[in-house]
């Protein structure tokens, strides 16, 4: 797909975007760290009701040639982890932002949406980086 | 990426891609920046048959030998093919390796009519490979193509290449040396004919699938061929350098291929966990084609039947395996 950076997301620096409603969030890797990482072939999930904490790396990527952490933009229990990912990791590379979600997770710090970046602070970021 | 002063491209379309397209049709790899070492005079044979380990009396005109350079102690230094064209021969080194191996080369020299000549500047090279490779390289050429393990001069989209019938994906094909001027010319012809680009990614997890080495993962100069594997090349009888520690060597390692059970990568440095004690994982994938972790390992001797489960431990996760037979594509 086409680089793109979806309005409603909040994105944390490490590449890592988030999609919150209430108490509820989805968690997963932005076109720009896709793109990095190249084909990615392998996801190793977190297991549900692990705790994970903002900043702290929570799941691992891993392309042909590199491996991935993967950080979490919010810290929170892990309800239910993308399955489709075990058998097709590219559609982490397709659909980053769709079928590419890598984790849902209910919040326990509402207060840490504050330092997450809008889509144009994040678009700053790439530029500068 | 930057490998070793040249500028090469890791990927064109994508790895798997690129991969698939080489096991099912035809890839073509730009592997220029490998090294090439030309041997003549009176002595070459003689020369030769002292620093590489396979029997070069035995490499007839227009063949290719694959071999290995070793240190008087059994490391080894390189792997290489060495092709013989009428009274000179040229050897094909690893880039990162050409500074050393022509050192030895030079070093060694002494003694024998020979004229060792760093000839890489003279030389592009790119690999053809799969199923359809020859079918390609065969409507841009008037001549007949080499078997596998010979080689033939011709003239390939008009421009002069000596066409090998060597390669390092399992497939078949040719590999092409030839002038820098031209190579762009045969680049285009070959892609033009069908041929997909494909990068050093791809190279790498061909090789990996069938078991080739790559110098540097699962060769070193703390290694020697035969706990790699590589007996078969290693003609003691010769006396080449490193043969007469080799005579008594009694390797408690071995490299074998194995395969994950379960999910996860091997990646070069992992340690592996058997009954028979620990090894280490010297080159590791994911398989493009059996859609699994891939790797080798050298292992203990008790640890290195096909069949014998493992455990690899990747960044603190014990992930299962089991030792497997060469190749590992395709499963026999």
């Amino acid at each position: 797909m086409a680089e793109s950076y979806p309005e409603h997301l909040r994105y944390h620096p490490d590449h890592d975007w988030a999609s919150v409603e209430g108490e509820e969030a989805v968690f997963g890797i932005t076109w720009y760290a896709q793109d990095a990482l190249g084909e990615v072939v392998f996801f190793d999930p977190p297991k549900v009701g692990a705790e994970v904490s903002a900043g702290s790396a929570y799941a691992e990527v891993e392309s042909v040639k590199a491996v991935s952490d993967v950080f979490a933009p919010l810290s929170g229990e892990i309800t239910a982890v993308n399955e489709a990912l075990v058998d097709s990791p590219e559609k982490i590379n397709e659909d980053p932002y769709g079928e590419g979600w890598l984790v849902k997770v209910k919040l326990s710090d509402p207060e840490e949406l504050e330092p997450l970046l809008d889509v144009a602070a994040y678009r700053d970021l790439l530029k500068s980086s | 990426m930057p490998f070793a002063g040249w500028e090469m491209p890791v990927q064109y379309a994508g790895i798997r891609q690129e991969h698939l397209a080489v096991r099912t049709g035809a890839g073509v790899f730009d592997v220029s920046h490998m090294g090439e070492i030309q041997t003549s005079g009176p002595d070459a044979e003689a020369f030769l048959q002292r620093l590489l380990s396979n029997d070069v009396e035995r490499l007839v005109d227009g063949g290719a030998q694959y071999s290995v350079l070793c240190q008087e102690d059994g490391g080894v230094l390189d792997d290489l093919f060495t092709y013989r064209i009428g009274d000179r021969f040229l050897t094909v080194t690893n880039a990162s390796n050409h500074g050393r191996d022509l050192a030895w080369f030079s070093e060694r020299a002494a003694g024998f009519r020979v004229d060792v000549e760093d000839v890489a500047d003279r030389y592009a090279m790119l690999a053809v490979q799969g199923p359809g490779a020859r079918e390609i390289v065969a409507r841009l050429t008037d001549g007949e193509l080499p078997a596998r393990m010979r080689t033939v001069e011709l003239a390939v989209a008009g421009v002069g290449c000596l066409v090998c019938g060597t390669g390092y994906t399992g497939e078949d094909g040719v590999e092409l040396l030839t002038a820098p001027e031209g190579a762009g010319a045969v680049w285009d012809a070959l892609l033009a004919e069908g041929a997909t680009p494909a990068g050093l990614g791809a190279r790498d997890t061909l090789r990996l699938e069938v078991c080739f080495h790559l110098y540097g993962n699962d060769l070193s100069v703390e290694r020697n061929p035969l706990e790699a594997g590589l007996g078969w090349c290693c003609k003691l009888e010769t006396d080449f350098i490193g043969s007469e520690v080799l005579r008594g060597a009694e390797p408690r390692q071995a490299l074998v291929p194995l395969a994950f059970t379960g999910p996860g990568i091997p990646r070069q440095g992992n340690t592996v966990r058997s009954e028979a004690g620990p090894g280490v994982v010297t080159s590791g994938t994911m398989s493009p084609c059996l859609d699994t972790g891939i790797g080798m390992a050298y292992v203990p001797l008790g640890a290195a039947s096909p069949g014998t489960p493992i455990e690899v431990d990747v960044r603190g996760k014990q992930r299962s395996a089991e030792v497997r037979k060469k190749p590992l594509y395709p499963q026999s």
